[in-house]
C-alpha cells in the first residue's frame, strides 16, 4: 500500500529541515548531555583539583567518610575522592582513542568492501567474519595473555573486537545507497570511487554510522573497564574507576564509598552516552 | 445521491451507503471531508484520485479502519440497509459483509501461512468451528487459480505476483461479502495480468453479485471496469457520475484536467498539464481546494467550498461554475507526431549489443542483438515489461554496465563499455535520468550542489558566460523551476520537482542524448503530463535526442517518433510509432496493445 | 554493558542465510545442502580461529616458558619447560600437534602442572569449570527467554505509550551498566544493606549444592542481557506489527489475539531467535566478568586467572573451547532461523 505511505507522508505538513542538534530538545538528550559534560569535566579537571596524592596512604584503610576525607579512604588508606578524581581520565581517553580508530578502520573497510571488486570484498569480509567468530572479551584476553598488558595492546585488541561489526554496518549501508540514482549519475559522470565515497556516499551513510556511535563508544568503555576490573589493565597504584571497584571490594562493609563512588561515575558515563545515542536514533526516526 | 446537509434515509436496496464521512489526523487536519456515496448491488464504483487525495483513507474507513493516528470524525455508514458504527466494533463485519483487497499482494499475505491456511483464517473468524470449512478448491477455481491440493499448500513466496493478487481476491470472496473494496489491486502488475484480473473481477461481480469499490489513480482502468466513477481531490469527491457521462463530458475542471493529462495510445494528443500542484493534507485553502489551479475560478470559489450539485440524474459535481467547464474538445484530442527529420545526423548508434548479468556461477542474458540508431532531435522509445532488459540497455549505453559486447557508437566513434574509461566529452554528451525521484538526487546536497557537480566535472567552464551560478539559474529556468528552489534539499521537493531537478542536472552537462529510464512512472498523471511537455520542448527547442524507456504505451504514443518493442531482451518489433501502434505485426506487441487500458476504448465501448 | 547492535534491523535477515535452490545436477535437498554448507563454513571458521589463537599466543614477543616462569627464572627450569612444551620445534608443527590433540580432548598441561610435575591437565581443569558456567548460563537463559518475550511484546504493542517508555528506558539504563557495576550495586543492596544473600560463591565443589549463591550472579547476568534482548526483540515485533499482512488480517475480521499470535509474533520468530543467539553470545563476555566478581568457579574465572599468570596452555585451551561454543551457537541459530522462515526453508523463490 505505497499510496498509503505516500498519504501518511503528506498527512504530516512539510517541516523545516531538522537540524542535527535537534535531538538535544528531547529531555533524554539534555540529560545525557549534562551527565556527559559532568563526567568528562570530572575526568579532565579532576587530577588538577584532587586534594590528595594518588598513591599515598593518608589515613587508616577503609575509613568511612569524615576527618577531611569526604568519601573516606580505600583499602590501602588512600583518599577515595582524590582517586575518583584521578580515575576517570585513563578510561575516557583509552575508550575515545579506541572508538576513533574503530571508526576510521571500520568505515574505510566497509566502504571499500562494498564498492570494490568481488575479490576485495570477499577477502575483507572473510577477515571480518573471522574476527567476529571470537567472543569479544576473549580476543582481548588472549592478546593480553601473550603480549602482556599495555595501553597499545588494549587499543589494538579492542579495536579488533569493535571494528568488524561497524565494517559490516557500513558495508550494507553503502551497498544500499550505492544503487541510488545519484550514485549511478556520479559514476556515469566518470567520477572516481574515492570522490564518490566522499561526496555522495559518506554524507548519506553518516546518520547510520552516527546512530551506532553511542552503542559502540559505550561498548569500548565497557571493555576497557572490564579488563581493568579483572586486574588485567593498568596495574596499581594508578587509579581508574573500574580498578577501584575491584580493589575496594574488600572494604565494602567498612567504607561503601570506595566501591560506590567509582561505580556510580562509570554508570553516569555509560548511561549518558547511551541516552545521547538513543536521543539521536529516536530523533532520526521521527524526522523520517 | 445526497446533497450536502440532506439526511440519508435507509434504503434497503443499497449495498453500501456512506454520508458526510470525515476522517482526520487526531488533533490535526482532515484527510477526507464530507464524503457521501452509494453503491447498488453488483455495481462497481471507481474512486479515482492522485496521491494524497484521500482515496485509500476512504477505502479503509468503509471497513471501520483508520491508520494509526487517524480517526473517523463524523459520518454514517450503512451496509445492506443496516446502520453500522465505523470503528473497531466492525470487526465481525470485516471480511463477511465488506472485504478488502490491498494494493501490494506481496506484502499483504502472511509469509508464514500456506495459501489454504490464509484463506481458512478469514473463514474461521466468521464461522462457528462446527460449520466446517469452505471448499478451498472452489474458491481458487473461481479466481482462476489451480485448485489442486499442491497449490493450496504453497507459501506466498512460491507463487507469482498475479497469483498472489488472485489469492487476496479469493480471501476477500471467501465469506461471500456484499461489498469488496479494492485498493489499486493491479498497480505493480504487468498490463497483461492487469487486463486479465480486471476481466475476472467483472465476471466475479456477475457470478457472486458483489458490489465493488475500485480505488485507483488510473482513469483508464476505471473506465474499463466501473459503472460509475467518483473523482477525489483534496479529500473530497469533486465529481461523481456514470462512467460514460463523466468521461465524455466531465463537469469539474479537475476531472477535465485529468483527462487531458492522460496519454492514450489509441489517440495520441498533446497533453495539457494542469497548472500548479495538488494541495497536501493540512494545506487546503478555505474555499474550493482546486481554485488555485482552476482556469475558471472566481472569487466565490476562493471563499466557500462548492456544494455537490446535480448535473443530471446520478451525475453531480462540486463546482460553482460547472456549466462553463469546456468540453474535452476534439482539437485537444487531435494531435500528431512531429515528423522526424530523417536527414539529421545520427547521434547514437548501437550495433548488436549484448548485455549479461553475471552472478555466482550463472549468467543471465539481459539483452541480445540490440541494434538501433537515434538521430539528432529524435525521440526513440524502448518499450517492454519489467525484466525485458530495457534498463540494462540504458545502463550499458551510459557506461554503467560492463558485461557487454557489440558496439556503441557516439557520433560514429566507438565507446568503451565503462564510463570511467570514456573521455570527458563522451561522458558529457550522454546523460541518464533514472526512474525513482526519491533517490535521483543526493539527499544531502542542495539542488544547487546537485546541478553544479556535472558542470564542474564535465564542462569547460570558460565557455560559461555567467559562471556556474548563472548556468544553474538558466538551467532551472529551462526546466520551469523557480530560482528559490536552488537552495532546497530534495526532501523539501515534490516528486515532480525532484524529477525536473534530475533533468536539469542531466542538462547541466550539455548533452546531445538524454536517456530517460521510466522517469515518470512514479509520478501522478498531472505531473507526468508536465514533465512530458518539458521533454518535448527540450527536444524541439534544443535538438536534444531522447532514448525514452517505458512500459506505458500511452507515453510512447505521446512522445516518441520511433519505437522498439523489447521482449525478454530481444527486439521483437520496431518502426515508426504511429504505424506500430496502429498496426502491430508481432504477437507480443499485439498483446501489449490489447491489454493496455485506454480511456478512449472504454468510452467507445459505452457510448 | 551494551553491545553494538549489528542486527538492529533484526528484521533484515543475514544475507548468508539465503538458501539457494539446489543447483542443477545436484540431488541434495536445498535444506540439507544448506545445513552441510553451514557446518562446513563453521568448521573452516573454527580451524582458522584456532590458528589465530595459537599464533597470537605464540608469535608475540617473549616465549611461553619465559612468560610463565617470569623474567628471573632458573635457566634449567626454562630449558626443561621449553622441552616439555616442544618449543624448539617449528610453530606449524606445534600447531598441528596441538590441534590434533584438541580433537582428542587433549589440551596439554597448565603451567603449574608443568612446573610442579603433578596436577590436572588443562582438559581436567576445564571440565568442572565448564559445567558450572553452563549451569549459570542455562539458568539465566531459562529466565531470560520468557521475560524478554513478555516485555518486548508489551512494549511493542504499546509503542509510544507509558508502558513502552517505562520498559524502553529502564532497559536502556540497565543495559548501559557494565556488569561489574550492576553486580556491585546488587551486592550493596542484597548483602551490605539487607544482608540477604552471599556476595561470593565459595569456590568449592558444585555451586548447585547451594543455590542461594547463584542468585546474585544470575540476577546480574539477567539484568544486563535482558535489556539487550528486550530492545532487540522489541524492534522485531514492532516491525512485524507494521507489516501490511497484519493490517490485512485485521481487515479480514480476524480476532486481535489471533492477529497477534499467528501474524505478528509468528513472523517475529526469526528476529527473536537471532536476538536470543546474540544475547547468548554476549553472555560469554558477561560471564567472565560476573564470575570474577562473585568468585564463581566457572570457566571465565579460570580464564582470567590463567591470563593473569600468563599460563598460555590454559588460555589456549579455554579460548578454543569457548570459541567452538561461540561458533556452534551461531550455526544453531542460523539453522533455527532457516527452519522457522518458510521462504528460507523451502529454498528461496520458486515459481
Amino acid at each position: 500500500m505505497s499510496s498509503a505511505t505516500a498519504e501518511t507522508k503528506v498527512a504530516r505538513p512539510a517541516r523545516p529541515r531538522r537540524h542535527r542538534w535537534e535531538m538535544l530538545r528531547a529531555p533524554e538528550g539534555v540529560i545525557g548531555l549534562v551527565l556527559l559534560t559532568f563526567t568528562v569535566a570530572v575526568a579532565v579537571i579532576g587530577p588538577i583539583v584532587a586534594p590528595h596524592p594518588l598513591a599515598q596512604p593518608v589515613g587508616p584503610p577503609g575509613e568511612p567518610p569524615g576527618h577531611g576525607f569526604p568519601l573516606g579512604t580505600d583499602y590501602l588508606g588512600r583518599d577515595v575522592l582524590s582517586r575518583v578524581l584521578y580515575g576517570g581520565w585513563p578510561i575516557l581517553w583509552l575508550s575515545a582513542v579506541i572508538t576513533l580508530f574503530t571508526y576510521v578502520i571500520g568505515v574505510l573497510i566497509g566502504m571499500v568492501a562494498a564498492l570494490g571488486r568481488r575479490l576485495t570484498d570477499s577477502v575483507l569480509m572473510r577477515f571480518v567474519d573471522l574476527l567476529l567468530a571470537f567472543p569479544p572479551l576473549l580476543l582481548v584476553l588472549v592478546l593480553i595473555a601473550s603480549a602482556g598488558s599495555s595501553s597499545t595492546i588494549l587499543i589494538i585488541s579492542i579495536v579488533l573486537v569493535l571494528f568488524p561489526g561497524l565494517a559490516r554496518i557500513v558495508r550494507s549501508a553503502t551497498l544500499e545507497v550505492s544503487t541510488a540514482g545519484y550514485i549511478e549519475a556520479a559514476f556515469a559522470r566518470g567520477e572516481r570511487a574515492p570522490a564518490v565515497m566522499w561526496h555522495e556516499i559518506l554524507p548519506n551513510i553518516g546518520p547510520v554510522i552516527l546512530a551506532d556511535l553511542g552503542v559502540r563508544f559505550s561498548f569500548a568503555i565497557a571493555l576497557v573497564a572490564g579488563v581493568n576490573f579483572l586486574g588485567l589493565g593498568e596495574s596499581p597504584p594508578s587509579a581508574n574507576w573500574a580498578l577501584m571497584v575491584a580493589e575496594n571490594n574488600v572494604v565494602i562493609t567498612s567504607n561503601v564509598w570506595g566501591v560506590l563512588a567509582p561505580a556510580v561515575m562509570l554508570m553516569v558515563l555509560t548511561v549518558s552516552i547511551n541516552l545521547l545515542g538513543d536521543a539521536y536514533v529516536r530523533n532520526r526516526s521521527k524526522a523520517r | 445521491m445526497k446533497g450536502v446537509g440532506e439526511i440519508a434515509s435507509p434504503r434497503q436496496d443499497l449495498s453500501l451507503s456512506v454520508a458526510g464521512l470525515t476522517v482526520g489526523v487526531r488533533n490535526g487536519p482532515a484527510i477526507i471531508e464530507d464524503v457521501s456515496m452509494e453503491l447498488l448491488p453488483s455495481e462497481i464504483v471507481g474512486v479515482v484520485g492522485e496521491s494524497g487525495s484521500g482515496k485509500t483513507t476512504l477505502g479503509l474507513s468503509l471497513l471501520g479502519y483508520c491508520r494509526p493516528g487517524a480517526e473517523v470524525r463524523s459520518g454514517t455508514l450503512e451496509l445492506g440497509g443496516v446502520r453500522v458504527a465505523m470503528d473497531g466494533s466492525m470487526r465481525t463485519l470485516r471480511g463477511r459483509a465488506i472485504a478488502y483487497v490491498p494494493q501490494d499482494p506481496g506484502q499483504a499475505l502472511n509469509p508464514a501461512l500456506r495459501i489454504r491456511a490464509a484463506i481458512e483464517d478469514i473463514v474461521r473468524a466468521h464461522r462457528e468451528r462446527s460449520a466446517g470449512l469452505p471448499e478451498i478448491s472452489t474458491l481458487l477455481e473461481a479466481v482462476n487459480l489451480p485448485s489442486s491440493a499442491e497449490f493450496s499448500r504453497r507459501f506466498p513466496h512460491q507463487i507469482s505476483g498475479g497469483q498472489k493478487q488472485r489469492v487476496s481476491i479469493a480471501m476477500a470472496l471467501s465469506c461471500h461479502p456484499g461489498v469488496v473494496v479494492l485498493d489499486e489491486p493491479t498497480t505493480g502488475l504487468d498490463v497483461e495480468t492487469q487486463s486479465r484480473i480486471l476481466d475476472e473481477l467483472l465476471r466475479l461481480r456477475a457470478e457472486y453479485r458483489i458490489a465493488m469499490i475500485y480505488v485507483t489513480h488510473d482513469l483508464a482502468v476505471v473506465g474499463k471496469i466501473a459503472d460509475r466513477i467518483a473523482v477525489m481531490y483534496a479529500g473530497r469527491i469533486v465529481e461523481q457520475g456514470p462512467t460514460a457521462a463523466l468521461l465524455s463530458r466531465p463537469r469539474h475542471p479537475y476531472t477535465r484536467g485529468l483527462l487531458l493529462s492522460i496519454p492514450d495510445h489509441r489517440r495520441p494528443r498533446r497533453l495539457e498539464p494542469m497548472r500548479g500542484i495538488a494541495v497536501s493534507v493540512g494545506e487546503w485553502p478555505k474555499g474550493c481546494p482546486f481554485a488555485p489551479r482552476c482556469p475558471q475560478a472566481t472569487s466565490e470559489c476562493e471563499q466557500s467550498v462548492p456544494p455537490s450539485t446535480p448535473v443530471t440524474s446520478g451525475h453531480e459535481v462540486r463546482c460553482f461554475r460547472w456549466e462553463s467547464t469546456p468540453p474535452v474538445s476534439d482539437d485537444a484530442r487531435a494531435g500528431s507526431w512531429i515528423s522526424p527529420d530523417t536527414e539529421s545526423e545520427v547521434v547514437l548508434e548501437v550495433r548488436h549489443l549484448r548485455a549479461e548479468h553475471r552472478g555466482r556461477g550463472t549468467t543471465v542474458v539481459a539483452a541480445a542483438d540490440i541494434s538501433f540508431q537515434i538521430r539528432r532531435g529524435e525521440c526513440l522509445a524502448l518499450v517492454g515489461e519489467s525484466g525485458s532488459g530495457k534498463t540494462t540497455i540504458a545502463r550499458a549505453i551510459a557506461g554503467l554496465h560492463a558485461d557487454v559486447s557489440g558496439e556503441i557508437l557516439l557520433a560514429g566513434s566507438s565507446l568503451t563499455p565503462e564510463a570511467r574509461r570514456r573521455s570527458v566529452a563522451e561522458r558529457r554528451r550522454i546523460q541518464l535520468v533514472v526512474q525513482n525521484p526519491k533517490d535521483a538526487l543526493n539527499p544531502r546536497h542542495t539542488v544547487r550542489q546537485s546541478i553544479a557537480r556535472p558542470i564542474r566535472v564535465l564542462r569547460d567552464r570558460s565557455t560559461l558566460s555567467n559562471g556556474v551560478d548563472g548556468e544553474i539559474d538558466s538551467l532551472l529556468e529551462r526546466v520551469r523551476l523557480p530560482q528559490r528552489i536552488a537552495n532546497s534539499y530534495p526532501d523539501e521537493l515534490s516528486g515532480g520537482e525532484t524529477q525536473r531537478v534530475a533533468i536539469a542536472r542531466a542538462l547541466a552537462a550539455d548533452p546531445e542524448l538524454m536517456i530517460c529510464d521510466e522517469i515518470t512512472s512514479a509520478l501522478d498523471v498531472s505531473v507526468q503530463a508536465a514533465v512530458l511537455r518539458l521533454l518535448r520542448e527540450l527536444q524541439t527547442d534544443f535538438g536534444l535526442s531522447l532514448l525514452f524507456i517505458t512500459h506505458n504505451l500511452g507515453l510512447v504514443a505521446t512522445i516518441a517518433d520511433d519505437l522498439l518493442v523489447l521482449e525478454d531482451g530481444v527486439i521483437c518489433e520496431r518502426g515508426v510509432t504511429s504505424s506500430v501502434l496502429g498496426n502491430p505485426q508481432h504477437q507480443y506487441t499485439k498483446r501489449l496493445i490489447a491489454a493496455a487500458p485506454s480511456v478512449d476504448d472504454s468510452m467507445a465501448d459505452r457510448i | 554493558m551494551s553491545v553494538p547492535e549489528e542486527q538492529v534491523g533484526v528484521q533484515q535477515l543475514d544475507p548468508k542465510l539465503d538458501v539457494k535452490p539446489a543447483a542443477a545436477g545436484r540431488r541434495l535437498h536445498p535444506l540439507l545442502d544448506f545445513v552441510l554448507r553451514r557446518l562446513a563454513i563453521g568448521l573452516v571458521t573454527l580451524v582458522a580461529a584456532s590458528a589465530v589463537i595459537f599464533w597470537a599466543t605464540n608469535a608475540l614477543p617473549g616465549d611461553v616458558a619465559q612468560a610463565t616462569l617470569g623474567r628471573n627464572a632458573n635457566p634449567k627450569a626454562l630449558a626443561s619447560m621449553r622441552h616439555e612444551l616442544h618449543l624448539e620445534e617449528p610453530l606449524l608443527t606445534r600447531y598441528v600437534d596441538w590441534l590434533g590433540g584438541a580433537v582428542h580432548g587433549e589440551l596439554g598441561n597448565p603451567a603449574s602442572t608443568i612446573t610442579q610435575g603433578v596436577g590436572p591437565s588443562v582438559a581436567e581443569l576445564i571440565g568442572p569449570a565448564l559445567r558450572n558456567t553452563l549451569w549459570l548460563a542455562l539458568i539465566t537463559f531459562a529466565l531470560l527467554v520468557p521475560l524478554t518475550v513478555l516485555l518486548a511484546t508489551i512494549s511493542a504493542l504499546r509503542v509510544g505509550r507509558p508502558a513502552d517508555y517505562a520498559i524502553s528506558y529502564s532497559s536502556l539504563l540497565l543495559g548501559s551498566l557494565p556488569e561489574f557495576v550492576l553486580g556491585t550495586i546488587l551486592i550493596l543492596i542484597f548483602f551490605t544493606q539487607l544482608n540477604l544473600l552471599p556476595p561470593l560463591v565459595l569456590p568449592t565443589g558444585n555451586p548447585l549444592d547451594d543455590p542461594e549463591q547463584l542468585v546474585l550472579p544470575v540476577l546480574t547476568l539477567l539484568g544486563v542481557s535482558l535489556s539487550f534482548a528486550v530492545r532487540q526483540l522489541r524492534v522485531g515485533v514492532i516491525h512485524a506489527l507494521n507489516q501490511e499482512y497484519v493490517t490485512m488480517a485485521r481487515l479480514g475480521g480476524i480476532r486481535e489475539y489471533r492477529v497477534l499470535w499467528r501474524y505478528a509474533l509468528r513472523n517475529s520468530l526469526a528476529p527473536a531467535i537471532q536476538s536470543f543467539a546474540q544475547t547468548a553470545l554476549y553472555l560469554f563476555g558477561g560471564t567472565v566478568i560476573v564470575e570474577a566478581l562473585y568468585s564463581y568457579p566457572g570457566i571465565g574465572r579460570e580464564l582470567v586467572q590463567a591470563v593473569g599468570s600468563r599460563d598460555i596452555s590454559t588460555v589456549q585451551g579455554i579460548t578454543l573451547v569457548l570459541t567452538s561454543a561461540y561458533i556452534l551457537i551461531n550455526i544453531v541459530a542460523d539453522l533455527a532461523v532457516v527452519l522457522v522462515v518458510p521462504r528460507l526453508r523451502t529454498g528461496g523463490e520458486s515459481r
